[in-house]
């Protein structure tokens, strides 16, 4: 499922924070996936999918916070995040809120890096009393970042698992598919992602001399 | 090419016996580290500058003239000089002052420090962090360089007629080195004045440490201060050795697991193997330190964290010694093998130069063949 980018196909890279395996947050990540390409398909932007399983790591993305740095298998999954131009982010809700593991990932990306990125957001719990944490946790944090969030976020309790497959009835398949076609219109309307390399092109000191303080 | 030791100062309990040094203890800790530094025939000593617990050197300058007072060839330096913070008028005084006082034998790195509620204690503020390492320098850079500065920033006051006293020693401005770990901006920095640039090499990866020196280098050219391989590049490294690696672990475990830096994070054969942290023999050590030249070229100095974590002070005398003995003897040998003639030494003060029997500024220094005469060096 996943695969490194191929030139002239966007991006679309899945986040999901299931601690369990297989988990119902990686099941509903997976269903997300799978109709956003259809989407995409549809629209004559075909993109690769690359999945990032967060529990795979864990301790690596604790080591990043403590040391700076991140070890070369978390810098992989980060820099194909920040090349992505499509994203859906899956955690699971607990004690009213996205997951610590699914957090961290999202602490140690660049502040900028996400900015105007296409962003669907998903979460699962064992209730549907939670569906709103998606309004109240996910979509701020996404805010702050300034990725371009659908309007449609996709909410899973476990009695959702037991409604019909069938879009068009209102049931989680009728949202899976309503949101992955918000997130792949948001992508097939922007050109493929090129990052600038602060490296490969340096603002001139002239200019940095002359940016604004505050 | 120089070979030498940097101390960052804090004070921290020994994780062993749970013993933190009196401030006292850990400031004559770093004087005694100093002069065995130049005992053992290392070229540079460098302190850190902090000004908040639980660090000791908040005043650079104190140190370094003390310690040159009790030395003879051994340059003085710091890591870093928080031209943030500090007033760039009282940088400009104080190193230039101490430049007389130590003839010549001092260098500055300057660094931002990253700790947000030191800035506002100094009246400034960590978000115009890069702006303040900016304008501050660019203040610093003139008051060594124009008898008489009339100046007007956004972040200082401004100077009418103001006279930076003493003059620095000769005419000539200590040299400077700009250090950041990951900021490309301190690179351009440090390329457009065509100073040095100087990496910690201690808590990133190499292919990090490569892109900001090889940034620096290009445009140290761009600027038109020479070919990108003759730029002015020093690095870091974290050490810890005994004759045999397995006693260089299981000695060097529990101050790793408890460090303040990555304690409690990554296993020490992770950190071993993500950045430069060597433990192990005097060999592994030269081995993997010869190994920094294919990252960043050939390059001007090298110095080494060695008391980090609270090893205890009878240790690191020890890895200072052997560093002076073992290590840095071959590492001058190994270095000067396929250095090309017009890579240039790091700058010293012509009066440094002079006594070491090499050109004066900009280019100084011709030892790089020899071992230093250890022990040779008291008057």
């Amino acid at each position: 499922m996943s695969g490194p980018t191929v030139p002239g196909q966007r991006s679309l890279v899945v986040v999901t924070a299931g601690l369990s395996q297989p988990s119902s947050t990686r099941l509903l990540a997976d269903r997300l996936a799978a109709a956003t390409e259809r989407h995409l398909a549809v629209l004559d932007a075909p993109a690769t999918i690359h999945v990032i399983e967060l529990r795979d790591h864990a301790r690596d993305l604790t080591n990043h916070l403590l040391t700076g740095f991140p070890s070369p298998a978390l810098q992989a999954e980060i820099d194909a995040a920040l090349g992505a131009d499509g994203l859906i982010a899956v955690s699971p809700i607990f004690n009213a809120s996205f997951s610590g593991l699914f957090k961290l990932f999202f602490d140690v990306i660049e502040r900028d890096a996400l900015s105007g990125a296409p962003t669907l957001l998903a979460a699962t719990g064992g209730t549907v009393r939670h569906s709103l944490a998606i309004e109240h946790a996910l979509r701020p944090l996404f805010a702050y970042l300034d990725a371009a969030t659908v309007a449609t976020g996709v909410y899973a309790a476990s009695e959702d698992w037991g409604t019909s497959g069938i879009a068009g009835d209102g049931g989680l398949a009728s949202r899976i598919d309503r949101a992955a076609g918000e997130l792949a219109r948001a992508m097939a309307v922007r050109s493929p992602r090129q990052r600038r390399d602060t490296f490969a092109d340096p603002v001139r000191f002239e200019d940095l001399l002359r940016s604004p303080t505050d | 090419m120089q070979f030498g030791i940097f101390s960052v100062g804090d004070v921290t309990p020994d994780p062993t016996t749970g013993r933190a040094p009196s401030e006292h203890e850990r400031i004559q800790a770093m004087v005694a580290m100093a002069l065995k530094a130049e005992e053992v025939g290392l070229d540079v000593f460098a302190t850190g500058e902090h000004h908040n617990p639980p660090f000791v050197p908040s005043s650079p300058t104190t140190f370094m003239g003390y310690v040159a007072a009790k030395t003879d060839r051994l340059i003085l330096s710091t890591a870093t000089t928080l031209i943030t913070t500090n007033d760039p008028v009282k940088i400009a005084e104080d190193y230039a002052y101490l430049q007389h006082l130590a003839d010549g034998r001092i260098d500055l790195i300057m660094g931002r420090g990253n700790t947000g509620p030191v800035y506002p204690w100094f009246g400034y503020d960590i978000r115009n962090g890069i702006a303040l390492a900016y304008e501050h320098y660019s203040l610093l850079h003139r008051l060594w360089r124009e008898d008489v500065v009339d100046w007007e920033g956004k972040l200082r006051t401004p100077l009418t007629g103001f006279t930076s006293t003493p003059r620095p020693l000769d005419g000539v401005p200590p040299f400077v080195w700009h250090g950041s770990i990951r900021s490309p901006e301190i690179a351009e920095q440090a390329a457009y004045y065509g100073d040095g640039f100087f990496h910690n090499n201690i808590f990133w990866p190499a292919d990090h440490v490569k892109r900001m020196v090889d940034l620096y280098r290009r445009r140290f050219e761009h600027y038109g201060h020479g070919p990108a391989d003759t730029a002015i590049v020093g690095l870091g490294g974290q050490v810890f050795m005994r004759a045999n690696r397995a006693d260089a672990i299981r000695e060097f475990r529990p101050y790793f697991d408890h460090a303040p830096v990555y304690g409690g994070g990554p296993s020490l054969e992770d950190y071993m193997e993500q950045t430069p942290l060597t433990v192990g023999t005097p060999d592994e050590v030269i081995e993997r330190t010869l190994g920094f030249r294919s990252i960043v070229g050939d390059y001007q100095r090298q110095l080494f964290l060695v008391d980090h974590a609270e090893l205890p002070l009878p240790v690191v005398m020890d890895q200072i010694e052997m560093l002076g003995r073992l290590v840095v003897p071959v590492l001058r040998r190994e270095f000067a093998i396929g250095r090309p003639a017009h890579v240039p030494d790091a700058p010293l003060h012509p009066r440094v130069a002079a006594t070491r029997g090499a050109e004066p500024a900009p280019v100084g220094g011709t030892r790089d063949a020899d071992p230093a005469p250890v022990g040779a060096v008291t008057a």
